[in-house]
Formats: structure tokens, sequence, C-alpha cells
């Protein structure tokens, strides 16, 4: 049965062809920022674990803090929402003793998110999106916890793509527009999740548009897995997401290389959203947001990007001056790719 | 130094395959997986492409095999670095393994035996999981064994496929290999069939792949290796020329073509193309009644004492280190150091006493031109060995090293591959007192500049040989700037200039910039820019001269350039009655071990002289006043080794070339094929009614021919890793740069070849190795990359011409710099007008046509040409 097709990528295409679109930055540190104490976060659901830190589950007892923090990237100047569903999912949400509420958590943040978004929209008829933000979970399938069995795993595929349905399914239940998989440290978890929206898709008859954001975890440009920016492209392309990208790990500077690397193979959007530099002595993030734009702004001025936004310690000063750097700068033009074999170990592969 | 991975015809590796290895099927059924997995990282070590992993045994839970052994593979990240191809007759097999593997592997296989539906959901979901399929030609009916069969259920499911979205390029069809000679009259066609199917295959359902498992082909005659290696041989040459580009084989077994015996090739031959053969016997009772098989010996040694053995250590050491002999290093080492060391001293003491004094000597005899490079390379070796004997008792002794002067990082630069110039800098710098860090070749920015930081360098030196390393240059020197780095950086090798150095790479950076000219200044430089009262007056003396460069280039001006319409309409006219008749065996001719002692007698050695620094021509340089001793020493030892080369067959030397009918259309040359070669044009202004030249010139609007070769030396890695391991610079670079005689050599030698038989329009030329090197001959060879034909990107489409990645084994760099480096490629032009000039310098008008001829935009072909822009 063919799929009826995403109205969104539709529109975010079109959006991107003009201009260099923004999408949101950090939420846990904007979270602290309200001081939360156990109670607040815990509200009045009654469950068995201490429950501060669990930033997700602010969806169910204080949807105003996540509410206010969309609100103020909205203002910032970003064109996406990511909802704050990065571990709304069965295996994180375990160890708070709160797995039995993801389907809850899930759709009260979508819809939170898409509320907010269409609030924005009406204001200024410019188009507000949401991407369903799906986290790594902790567990990974392509490495053992073990370095005396390599050949154990904690999880296997079939439980991963479960776990990933899950949470998708009340995502878009609750309205988002993109499947927004993000710090991809596993590439396999990864091609779970893309395989969970596919489950999805088929059940609900339509299409779920995906976006894929990896992480890297050494400066040579591998993710914890082990595959370079390329292998994983190569890796993942089948999953036609509607944009590709990096995010978090690093800052904009240690990420330019490898940013470069993807825009000129990748033949869709990039997304990238760096982290405000690299933590001090203090592990806190102190780049000031004029100088995260101007790095990123490089990346705009290449033509390498075509959506920005930030990771860890990024706050909405400065979303707001990547949105003021970028400002009418020309969009990055998707390159066409040749007909040849692509395949990938952690290294890519082309055969023509 | 990694180069991207890419091929036009992939080996999948075979050994890890219960149904192909019996070794293998034992140590799975063991459960010995630690030892399985070793076999799959030999295979990779080994040079496969693909990984294809089987698990079919009735004795096996396939399922789990498969699934433990992925993920213990995973859990390798030289075996994971490569695709994995999951084989395997039973879906659930194959499904269980696409949960395990991380990449973008190849599924094999799935075919419409059970029908369309089984088909195409089977498909979906290697969409789905992010695989490349084999499809197998089998239908509801069974296995295609006709030609018409073979070609008709690929078409079909090349149809099926594409319709529901699936890549064509993921479509990898295996049209059954059957077994042929096996006394059943029917099965003689299966070879031939599947070989003209292939051809039927790809010109119908684009961009698919051919594969197939050659074991089953020579079924008949188990227990005969040779046979079978011949068979596969020349079932894979006819194949792979008409299609097929993915082969499942033990590439150890798998013999080269034009080394079979030729009887049994022929025998192999009849029986595979279904030749007709004369008298009684069938072709197949013929091959039968063949089988054979030889052997090679080598080598023998020999060594001589002489005088200066009777001398006290510390003058041995020093006699050693100036002559450059390493044969009792270790040993005269070890007893000074005991001798020392029974007086109460140190072991440092070993190389600050008689060794540096013996390496100051060697310093001394150098700088003052006593003494060149060779042998100073030499010595070095003589040098690292003695002090790797001491490292151990310097470190036991848990003592303050001797300080270095400093500390240099030396890198070939990302995109390039060429390090013979790198490596002699190298030596040069350490054998006086520098502490060099060799970060290799095809070095990214983010590398040297990490390194640099981290180990906090005091002077950066980059070298290069192809021209798109120029800009990398550039590049690194932006991206010092950004770091904020400071120290010097010095450039070196041969595209490098003073020029382009000063105005493209010191501009770009504010620390200092030197261009070195050649290794015999890069002592001078560095301990200038090291020296505390030096460095600024040194500096402030160079960004000056640099700056007058600047200021002279600009004052100047540059050449005049015509407008390119106006340089086309002063091209070239060449008289076409003299073109060159077709070629006499066109198509494409595939050398796998051209004879080396025959590439010996094409040697031009005055480069090889110039590579170390030597100046002056082969032979009278041998005789000269001043670098005679030194030329006469290399050359000794040049003779020395090539010999080993040669009775020892280090070196492989595999070459291809092909004549293309062609015409001209502007400055494009097309190929009858479709093939467009754009060429660039001469446009500075001309005087004397000379042309503006261009490539394009010398073919005929119609019936004309283009020629095309690569020539590759391989084998030199093994030899290299034995040389570095025992310290021993000096061979290491000997045999480079032998390596790349071999090349020259080779592509000589070739060039003759095409001339006089296989284009034959020279058929009675007969010249002296002088005169092949003077170039007295109709036609040239000119190569991309090269000023007559300076964009690097033709290599690519040079390449698919004559198939050479496949026919050759030479691979492309990003930079479309060859590997191995001891490579030559080029293209034939047969005209007896046709020459060598440059491009030089050309338009904007040009370049934007050019772009637009070559399908880049102007800012990649900006890139490209930068060399010929400025």
């Amino acid at each position: 049965m063919p799929l009826i097709p995403s109205s969104a990528r539709a529109a975010l295409l079109e959006q991107a062809r003009h201009r260099i679109l923004i999408t949101d930055g950090a939420f846990g540190t904007e979270i602290q920022n309200f001081g939360l104490a156990e109670a607040d976060y815990a509200g009045t659901l009654g469950l068995a674990r201490d429950q501060k830190g669990n930033n997700d589950i602010l969806a169910l007892t204080k949807p105003e803090v996540p509410e206010s923090i969309h609100r103020a990237y909205f203002a910032a100047g970003a064109d996406i929402a990511e909802t704050n569903t990065f571990s709304a999912n069965r295996i994180s949400q375990a160890d708070y003793a709160a797995e039995h509420l993801v389907r809850d958590i899930n759709v009260e943040s979508a819809k939170l998110a898409r509320k907010v978004a269409d609030e924005f929209t009406a204001q200024d008829g410019r188009p507000r999106f949401v991407a369903g933000a799906i986290g790594p979970t902790n567990k990974t399938l392509s490495l053992s916890p073990d370095v005396n069995d390599p050949g154990f795993r904690e999880v296997d595929w079939d439980l991963m793509v479960d776990v990933y349905a899950e949470q998708i399914d009340a995502l878009i239940e609750g309205g988002v527009d993109f499947i927004l998989i993000e710090t991809i440290f596993d590439t396999l978890n990864a091609k779970a999740a893309v395989m969970a929206v596919r489950h999805v898709e088929q059940k609900l008859g339509r299409e779920i548009p995906i976006m894929l954001s990896m992480t890297l975890t050494d400066l040579s440009g591998r993710n914890l897995s082990g595959h370079t920016v390329e292998a994983f492209w190569w890796a993942v392309r089948h999953a036609r997401p509607v944009t590709v990208g990096l995010n978090c790990s690093f800052g904009a500077t240690q990420l330019r290389p490898h940013v470069k690397t993807l825009s000129e193979i990748a033949d869709t959007l990039i997304m990238v959203y760096p982290n405000a530099g690299l933590p001090n002595e203090l592990g806190e993030y102190d780049e000031l947001p004029e100088t995260t734009a101007a790095l990123v702004k490089e990346w705009a001025d290449a033509g390498q990007v075509n959506i920005l936004g930030g990771c860890c310690g990024s706050t909405p000063a400065h979303i707001a001056a990547m949105a003021r750097a970028v400002d009418g700068l020309p969009a990055r033009h998707s390159p066409a790719l040749e007909a040849v074999t692509r395949l990938a170990g952690l290294e890519p592969f082309v055969f023509a | 130094m990694n180069a991207q991975s890419s091929s036009r015809f992939v080996n999948v590796g075979e050994r890890t395959n219960v149904t192909g290895s019996a070794a293998f099927k034992k140590l799975i059924i063991a459960g010995d997986y630690a030892k399985a997995v070793e076999v799959a990282r030999q295979q990779v070590e080994n040079g496969a492409q693909i990984v294809d992993v089987n698990m079919d045994e009735g004795l096996l839970d396939a399922v789990e095999a498969m699934t433990t052994y992925l993920k213990l593979i995973a859990a390798e990240p030289d075996i994971a670095r490569v695709p994995i191809m999951i084989d395997s007759s039973k879906w659930e097999v194959i499904e269980a393994g696409l949960k395990c593997v991380s990449g973008k592997p190849v599924v094999n296989s799935i075919s419409m035996k059970e029908g369309e539906d089984a088909f195409l959901h089977h498909a979906r979901l290697c969409m789905d999981y992010g695989a490349a399929v084999v499809v197998m030609a089998f239908d509801e009916k069974g296995q295609a064994d006709t030609k018409a069969r073979k070609v008709e259920i690929c078409q079909r499911a090349y149809k099926l496929l594409t319709g529901i979205g699936f890549p064509p390029e993921d479509i990898i069809f295996d049209p059954n290999i059957f077994a042929v000679a096996t006394g059943i009259e029917e099965h003689d066609r299966y070879a031939l069939d599947f070989i003209e199917a292939c051809r039927e295959i790809k010109a119908t359902c684009p961009h698919v792949h051919i594969s197939g498992g050659l074991s089953n082909l020579s079924f008949s005659f188990r227990g005969n290796e040779p046979v079978r290696r011949a068979m596969h041989s020349v079932f894979l040459y006819h194949a792979i020329a008409a299609g097929m580009d993915m082969a499942i084989v033990n590439a150890g077994q798998i013999d080269i073509y034009d080394t079979i015996d030729p009887v049994l090739r022929d025998a192999c031959e009849d029986v595979i193309l279904m030749r007709p053969v004369d008298g009684e016997e069938t072709a197949t009772e013929r091959l039968i009644a063949i089988a054979e098989s030889y052997k090679g010996t080598d080598k023998a040694a020999e060594k001589a004492a002489e005088e200066w053995r009777s001398y006290d250590v510390i003058k041995r050491l020093e006699h050693a280190l100036v002559k450059g002999i390493d044969a009792h290093i270790v040993d005269d080492t070890e007893e000074a150091r005991a001798m020392i060391a029974a007086r109460g001293g140190r072991p440092i003491e070993v190389i600050e006493g008689p060794l540096m004094s013996g390496m100051n000597r060697v310093g001394d005899l150098f700088g003052s031109g006593q003494m060149f490079l060779p042998q100073v390379v030499k010595s070095a070796r003589v040098m690292k060995k003695a002090v790797a004997h001491l490292i151990p008792f310097i470190e036991a002794e848990k003592d303050a090293n001797s300080k270095a002067k400093g500390r240099i990082i030396m890198a070939t630069v990302k995109g390039d591959v060429h390090d013979i110039g790198k490596n002699i800098v190298g030596v040069v710098l350490q054998c006086n007192g520098y502490e060099v860090i060799d970060l290799g070749v095809m070095v990214p920015w983010a590398t040297i500049i990490d390194t640099a930081i981290k180990e906090q360098v005091d002077i950066i030196g980059l070298s290069g040989l192809i021209t798109p390393s120029l800009d990398e240059m550039v590049t690194v020197a932006e991206e010092m700037q950004r770091a904020g780095l400071t120290i010097p950086l010095l450039i070196g090798g041969a595209t490098t200039s003073k020029v382009h150095t000063a105005l493209k790479i010191d501009p770009a950076y504010t620390g200092p910039v030197v261009h070195v000219l050649d290794a015999s200044r890069a002592v001078g430089v560095a301990s200038q820019l090291l020296s505390d009262t030096q460095a600024e007056p040194f500096i402030a003396a160079t960004a000056a001269e640099y700056e007058a460069v600047r200021i002279a280039r600009e004052g100047k001006g540059q050449s005049q350039l015509v407008s390119i319409a106006d340089a086309r309409a002063n091209g070239f006219v060449i008289d076409t009655a003299q073109k060159a008749p077709a070629p006499v065996q066109p198509g494409l001719h595939r050398f796998d071990d051209w004879d080396l002692a025959d590439l010996a007698a094409y040697f031009d050695w005055t480069p090889f002289f110039r590579a170390w620094e030597l100046a002056g021509v082969y032979p009278a340089i041998l005789d000269d006043a001043v670098v005679g001793e030194s030329a006469r020493a290399l050359f000794a030892d040049a003779q020395a080794m090539l010999k080993r080369i040669i009775e020892e067959k280090w070196l492989t030397a595999r070459g291809v070339c092909a004549f293309w009918p062609a015409h001209r259309e502007g400055d494009d040359i097309l190929l009858a094929d479709g093939t467009r070669i754009p060429m660039l044009r001469q446009q500075f202004a001309k005087s004397r009614g000379r042309a503006n030249f261009c490539l394009a010139d010398f073919i005929d609007t119609q019936d004309d021919w283009l020629g095309g070769f690569a020539v590759g030396i391989h084998g030199i890695e093994p030899h290299l890793a034995a040389f570095k391991a025992a310290h021993d610079d000096y061979s290491d670079i000997l045999l480079k740069a032998l390596a790349d005689r071999f090349a020259e050599a080779f592509a000589e030698r070739l060039h003759a070849h095409v001339r006089t038989t296989l284009w034959g329009y020279a058929a009675g030329e007969q010249l002296t190795n002088e005169a092949l090197i003077r170039e007295h001959y109709r036609g040239i060879r000119p190569a991309p990359g090269y000023p007559a034909c300076p964009d690097h990107t033709l290599k690519p489409i040079l390449f698919d011409l004559l198939n050479a990645t496949e026919n050759t084994g030479i691979t492309l760099t990003e930079s479309q710099a060859m590997l191995p480096t001891a490579a030559v490629s080029g293209f034939y032009f047969g005209h007896p007008d046709s020459q060598y000039f440059g491009v030089a310098r050309i338009g904007q008008d040009q370049l934007t046509d050019y772009a637009g001829r070559r399908g880049m935009d102007i800012a990649t072909a900006t890139r490209w040409l930068r060399p010929n822009l400025d």
C-alpha cells in the first residue's frame, strides 16, 4: 500500500530552498535555570524512584517549563523545535521506574511543542516545524559492554525496534512533523530506529520523514561504533532522510572538517547543531553566543549547511545570534550523486 | 594512509564461507570462533574488499552461527572496516545477519524462486535494512541455464525491483556459473552463455553489477588445482570484458591470464568459449589430457671482510658512519657501549661521543660539498641502527635524554602519496640532531595541526609532488593561522616553488613560511629558524624576499592572454593525410607481469640521480669531477638492488593500453562510445606564427584514433617494511626511486610496443634507448596532470576507459594521485605532428567554457586548474 506523502517534508524543503533555517538549542541547561526540586519533577505521579534529572517527565508534571523553553527558542528565531523527549524511551525511563509513562510523555511533549510552534506560525505566517527527538538510549547494538566477551550484546535488534517504535508512534500521535534520530553514537541503533519508523509508517499508512544526526566521539571523525562520517552516510542513506548532519560531542571548531565532508556527499539537507564549544575546566560551556554564531556562519558562507542550531551549552541567546549571523545568506544546494554502489563497513566502499 | 576505497572489479573474500572452505567449516563446527575470526582478518589483510560470510551447513544452527560470528567480527576494527556480504540460501539467516551489521552490507542472495511476492517482500526488507542485494537468476521454473533464461530472468527482476524504488546500483545479478567440461554435451555452453548474458544484462539494465561464484565452473577437475586455476582465470578474463564486475573467489587462487601456459590456456579457452577444435578429440577431452606445473629457484649471498675492521672501536664507528657501512654497526656499538660502561660511563656517551663526532664529520663533508645525499642517507641508516641498539640501555638507565635541537613534523599533504623527497629531508634533519615526527603520506591538515600542538613542535614541514597538493598546502597554512600557530612552516616538493610559496602560501599564514628548494638546504633553514640570534633576521629576510616576489609579480603583470576564441582560431592544424592508420590490434591489451629485465634496459637514469640531488646527465655523471664518485657508488648500489629486484622478483609490472576510434569536436576529443575528453588550449599570445596548441588539435575531425595507457609497479610494500624495520632509510629510498624508474621505463617500453606492434604505425622503428629518452619517435603520450593536459580529473575518465584499476591494480586518491606511486598513465597520440607543450595560464573565458564541457561547476574547475589560473 503506498504511503501518504508527508506535506511537512515538502514544506521544509521549500523553506530551505531560499535560506538557512534555524533549529533550537539545548534543553538540559535551560531546565537547570528553573532550579527545580525533586518534587517538581515527580509531581503527583507517585513513582517509585527519585525523578530529579528526568527532564522528559516534565511534560507531565511541569509542562510550563518545556513550553516556555520552546517559546524562548522560537522567539530567538528558531524554525524548528525539537521535542524534549531525548530519553523518553522504555530503556532510559526504566532508570526512573517510569517506563509505563513513555507513551504519555511523548504524546504530551509533542503536543506542547506543536502548540507553541503553531502559535508562532499564526503570528507571522512563517512555518514552524516540530521534530520528535529520539535519543540513542544508553544501550548499544554494535558493541559489547564486556571487554572479555566481544560477542555479547545487552540488547538485540528486535527489542530496540520495539522500543523506538513505541516512542515514535506516540510522538506522531502528539503531532510532530519529523522523527529526529539524534546523537547517533551507534550506527546500528540508528538503523534500528529507521526500521521502527518504517513499522510505524506501515501501521499508519503515511510517510514519516526522518532526520538523522550523528555524533562524533573522536576528532578523526568517527562515532562510537567506529564509522567514519562517509561510511555512516552510506549505511543510513536508505532512510531517505529529509536532513542528515552532526550534533553534540564537540564545538563547531572541531566539527568543521566533518561538516565539509558530509556536505559534499549528502544528497539531502544538512543540519548541524554543535555544542557551544568545549566545556571548560569546570565542565561548563562558556563560549559566547557571538563566538558560536561566527563559527557556524563559516559553514553557511561556504555553502555547507541548510539548518543550524545548538546542542549542549547553547541558549536562546546563542540561537538568536546564529539567526542574525546567517540571515540573508543563500541556501546550500545538495549535490546530485551518481548512481554507483556505495557500501560501508566502518569505512566507505564505493563500487562504480 | 587510507586511499578512499573504490573499485571497478571487486574480489569478494570467500574463506569465511563454510560451503567454500573446509577449514573454516571445521572451525565453526568446533566452535573455535577465535580462530575463525582470524580467517576474516587474514582475508582483509590480503586485500578482500568485501567479506562473504556463509554458515549454510546442515550440522549448524545457521542463524546462531551467523549472528555470533558477525557480532564477533564487528568488534575487530581491522575486519569491520570493509563491508560484509551476508550469504545464505535461507532468508531467516539473512535477516538475522542484517540485524547485526552496522554498515551497509550486501545480501547474497534473493531470487524469484518462490515467486514475485516473496522476492519483492525480501527486496523491500533489504531496502529497509539498508543493503545492496545479489539477485540469483532463479525463478519459479528453476535456475537459469541458457543465455536467454539468464537474460530474461534478470531483466524481469530488474523491472520489478526498480518498480518498487529499489536503487538499480544496489542490484548485483548472479546469472549462475555452472560446471563445464563435464562430458555432458548440454553443459558445454554454460560458460559461454554466462559471458554472453553478462553483456546483454549490462546493456539493458543500467547501473547493475554482475557477480558469480567461480568454483562451480571447474567442478569436473576437482583435485587438479593448476587446471582449475587456469579455467577460472580464462573465464574471468572473458567474463570481465563482458561486464562481470564482482566475483566470489580466493584471489590467491587465480593465475595471471598472460602467464598461464599457452597450451593449457588455449585448451581452457576452447572449452569455455566453445571454440571449434580440429581433430577427433572434443575440447573437453583435450583439456582432460593436460596437467603440469613448475617451480623456480633463487638466491645466493656473500660477504667480504676489510682492513678497517682492525681499527679500534671508536675509529670503526666513525668509519662506518662516514662510509655508510652498516654490516657491523650493532656489534661495534655494543663493544663501544661495553667499553664505556666498564669505565663507569653511560650508554648515552656512545651517541654523544663517537657517533655524534662521526655524524658531525658527515655533516661537514655534506655541507662543504664533498659528500652527497646518497651517502648521507646511508650514513643516517648506520646511525639509526646504532641508536636503535642503544635506546633500550638508555631507557633502562632512566636518565634525561639528550635534548634534540628541535622537533619537526614532516608530512606529505592530504591527497598526495609521494614521499621520497620528504623521507630524504627527514633523514637529513635527523642526522643533524633534529627530532622528526614523520606523519607519513595523505595527512589531513587536522592531524598536522593537532600533532603540532600536542607535541609542541618547533617547525612543520610539508611535502607534495602533484599540483593539487599546492592547494592543500595553502589550506594547511590557513588552518595553522586559524589555530593560532606561529611556528615556521617549511614547504618542499617537486611542484612547489618560491613563487607559489610567496604568492599563495605565505599570505595565508602570519608565521614564517619558507620554501626549501632541496634537502641540502633543509638543515640550514631549520637551524636558522630555531637559532636565538639568527631567527629574526632570517625570517625578516625571507619575508622581504617573498614580498619582493609578490611585487615583481604584480608590477610585471602576467603574460598577455588572447581570448579563447582567438586562441582557437590560431590552433594547430595537422596534415590529415599523415594521420596514423587504424591500430593493427585495436581494443584493450593487458599485461599482468611484464619482464622486469626487459624494462631495466629502458631505464632513463638521469632522473634517478636527480632524485638524489646529484646534478648531471647519465652516463657522463659517473665521471663528473665533483659528484662522480658519489654517483658511481650510488649507481653500484642501485645496480645491486636492481639485480635482486629482478632475480628475486620483488616487483610486478602491470599495465594496460587500449585504442579507441575518436574524432575531434572543438577542443574536445570524442570517442566512439560517447566519452568526451575535453582538453585545454594555450591562451598566451604567440608570436612568429606559432600556434596556440591544444591536444585535441592532433586528432582529426573524423575517423581518427586515440590511445591510452596505465602502468604500475606493484609489490614494493613488504620490502619497504623490511627496510623500515631494519632502520634502513637508504634502501627504502633507493627502492622507491628504482620503482619509479621501472614505471617510467615501462611507459617507454609499452609506448614502443604500441608504435611498432599494437597500433603499429611505426612498425619499422629502430631506436636506441638514448634516442627513446630524447623522444626521437613519432607520437606522444601526455599524462593528465602534466603541462599539456593539466587537468588531473581526466585521470578517472582514462582509468574508466582502460578499466585501469581492475586491469593494473592502480587506484586514484581524492587528489588523483596514483597508488602505487610508481605508476604512469596517459593518452597516446599517433600523428607525426603531435608534440608536447605546456598549456600554461588560461583565461576566465576558457575556464568557464571548459567547466561546461567537463561537466563541472566553476568552483570545482577552479580548484583543479588553479596552477593554470594565476
